[in-house]
């Protein structure tokens, strides 16, 4: 960017009289480039501070008040100290880390196992690829929609191929039974992330320098021993990406359980988002909802920390990724 | 060579894969199962895989079911199109400005805006709820566009500054050089030079876009007419009886479009969105 900097830069009118340098320094302001850059963004910025930032603000202020659809006013931490008082809502935290953890080791797992099945050298794996995105492409509400139908207990697939092969007795309706609604929704939440964590890591993999592989191969590295020593250290990068991703968007997911379960029964698929959004606009309680829509913001925040941090790390160990 | 596999090994990654494009496309290839049976075959118990009675009445019942179907896919399309369209305004000025410049801040805000992306747009519904009704936008169509496009744009202005990095830089000066302006420059050097990144960056946002209605919808919209789809697709479950085979159509009718867009460009997409990510 140096030179090519200071071409892009014809400062005009430096010379000349006081009022014209005057004028002169005005249009090089106007024309120099870290002013124009920022009218570039400027667009972009004041748009993202009315509708992410500002609210972030405003939602921190709610927090302290007992705000709801009437009125509002100031009660200073009444609404973090019920928080952390309240057994369900630390019931709550656990079990989003719980429903985390679950769905971002299966995610990175088979979104593994997928890529190294899709990297292999085998007839058709180009339709291959193409058949493992229509997850992360269909609106998610109507993949769940499907789920919800899939999960059925009379006439869904899931529950009739379990009582063909005599793993069920009789219908068995996935969704009205605590554990088995949470893990249910686990499920789909994997199927919705896969295939772009598939994806990347296909990705990741097809970069890795072929001559790696003959060169261990000429070694008489068996596939495994490649696999472990060549493909995964070489992708590491994209699989620690991947995860923090996969954190943040699992933490995130809120459609898939509010289709499937609305958060229940009796809350046992109820995570940090679907409580707050409860509290929030299904019963109007905005400061409350608030308060721990505020505890949501702080937990990603941490995430993403993480993960600027593992970036930092990835790009010192592994150069330019 | 080293990429043969042996018969028994085929064998195995095949049986693998099937597995693996199974458990991806079961809801897919049931929805459309389902959506060819009566209604009567689908409530059946024991569950019967078979069905002697296949057609596609379904497909021709759903409108009548729910007569404001087409209007909710039209609506989801004119949400999408038009979040694209807002978004791209924001992004590709942005882009731009982050792939050429160098600036005192640049990669401060630039991470400020990727932080977004850490955000749905759940935890802010509160004040953004306020928001819209204090503007008295609720119930309309900028109460699902406007906050759509936000969450958005960072994605759109990263994955087009990785593609406006790739176009060579020499263009832009020749064209400083005859004297041209730097917005003309953006206008007709620049952008004519990015339109494949463009495409690539705006489809992925009109789909993310499509595929992202639901929360906003339900959250600040109640009025029929303005509904997109997924959200209208609930009007198939009734207080009586869900007629499963008619949503199942409508769900299958509604994933079509995004999924025609997509096989004709899956491989830029592709290449396109992993590229912004992986490198860099």
């Amino acid at each position: 960017m140096t030179t090519a900097s200071g071409e892009l830069l014809p400062y005009e009118g430096a010379s000349g009289g006081s009022t014209k340098q005057k004028q002169g320094m005005l249009k090089g302001l106007l024309r120099s480039q870290a002013f124009f850059a920022w009218m570039l963004i400027a667009p972009a910025a004041l748009y993202l501070m009315m509708i992410v930032a500002w609210p972030l603000v405003e939602t921190i202020r709610l927090s302290f008040t007992n705000a709801n659809i009437g009125g509002e006013s100031y009660i200073g931490t009444a609404n973090y100290e019920k928080l952390l008082s309240s057994r369900k809502f630390s019931q709550t935290v656990s079990r989003t880390f719980y429903w985390m953890f679950l769905s971002v080791s299966f995610k990175i797992i088979f979104g593994l196992i997928g890529a190294t099945l899709l990297n292999a050298a085998i007839p058709g794996r180009a339709i291959f690829r193409m058949l493992v995105m229509p997850p992360w492409i269909v609106p998610i509400a109507i993949g769940c929609f499907g789920w919800l139908w899939l999960y059925n207990g009379h006439f869904g697939i899931i529950s009739g191929m379990l009582q063909y092969v005599g793993i069920l007795d009789g219908p068995f309706e996935f969704l009205a039974y605590k554990n088995s609604a949470f893990y249910s929704a686990v499920i789909t939440d994997v199927w919705v992330g896969l295939p772009m964590v598939t994806i990347f890591m296909l990705a990741a993999m097809q970069g890795v320098p072929r001559d790696l592989y003959e060169a261990a191969y000429v070694d008489g590295a068996s596939r495994w021993y490649r696999f472990r020593r060549i493909t995964i250290p070489q992708i590491l990068p994209v699989i620690i990406t991947m995860s923090i991703l996969s954190i943040i968007w699992t933490f995130n997911s809120f459609e898939i359980i509010w289709i499937l379960t609305e958060g229940g029964p009796r809350s046992a698929t109820t995570t940090l988002i679907i409580d707050t959004y409860k509290m929030a606009i299904a019963n109007f309680k905005f400061g409350q909802g608030a308060a721990r829509a505020v505890i949501v913001v702080s937990l990603l925040s941490v995430f993403s920390l993480v993960y600027l941090f593992a970036l930092h790390q990835i790009k010192k160990r592994f150069g330019a990724v | 060579m080293m990429d043969r596999y042996s018969l028994p090994h085929k064998v195995f990654l095949y049986i693998c894969v099937a597995i693996f494009l199974g458990f991806i496309l079961l809801p897919f290839f049931e929805m459309f199962m389902t959506s060819l049976r009566p209604l009567e075959h689908l409530f059946r118990s024991p569950y019967q895989f078979w069905s002697d009675d296949f057609s596609f009445r379904a497909y021709a019942q759903m409108w009548e079911t729910v007569p404001m179907l087409p209007r909710y896919i039209a609506n989801s399309m004119f949400i999408s199109l038009s979040v694209t369209a807002l978004a791209l305004l924001f992004i590709i000025p942005a882009a731009y400005a982050y792939a050429r410049f160098d600036f005192k801040g640049k990669s401060i805000s630039l991470g400020i805006f990727l932080a977004v992306n850490m955000f749905s747009g759940a935890v802010l519904l509160i004040p953004l709820y306020k928001l819209l009704r204090n503007y008295g936008l609720l119930n309309t169509y900028f109460a699902m566009i406007v906050p759509g496009a936000a969450f958005l744009v960072p994605m759109g202005i990263w994955l087009l500054k990785s593609y406006l990095e790739k176009i060579p830089r020499e263009l832009e000066e020749a064209a400083f050089m005859d004297g041209a302006s730097r917005l003309y420059t953006l206008r007709r050097v620049v952008l004519p030079l990015a339109v494949p990144g463009l495409i690539v960056v705006g489809v992925a946002v009109f789909l993310s876009a499509y595929a992202q209605q639901f929360l906003f919808a339900i959250t600040f919209n109640s009025v029929k007419d303005y509904m997109p789809l997924p959200a209208g697709i609930l009007e198939f479950i009734g207080y009586q009886s869900v007629k499963w085979n008619e949503m199942m159509a409508a769900s299958i009718v509604g994933i079509l479009p995004v999924l025609v867009i997509f096989l004709f460009l899956q491989r830029y997409l592709v290449a396109g969105l992993t590229a912004g990510a992986i490198k860099e």
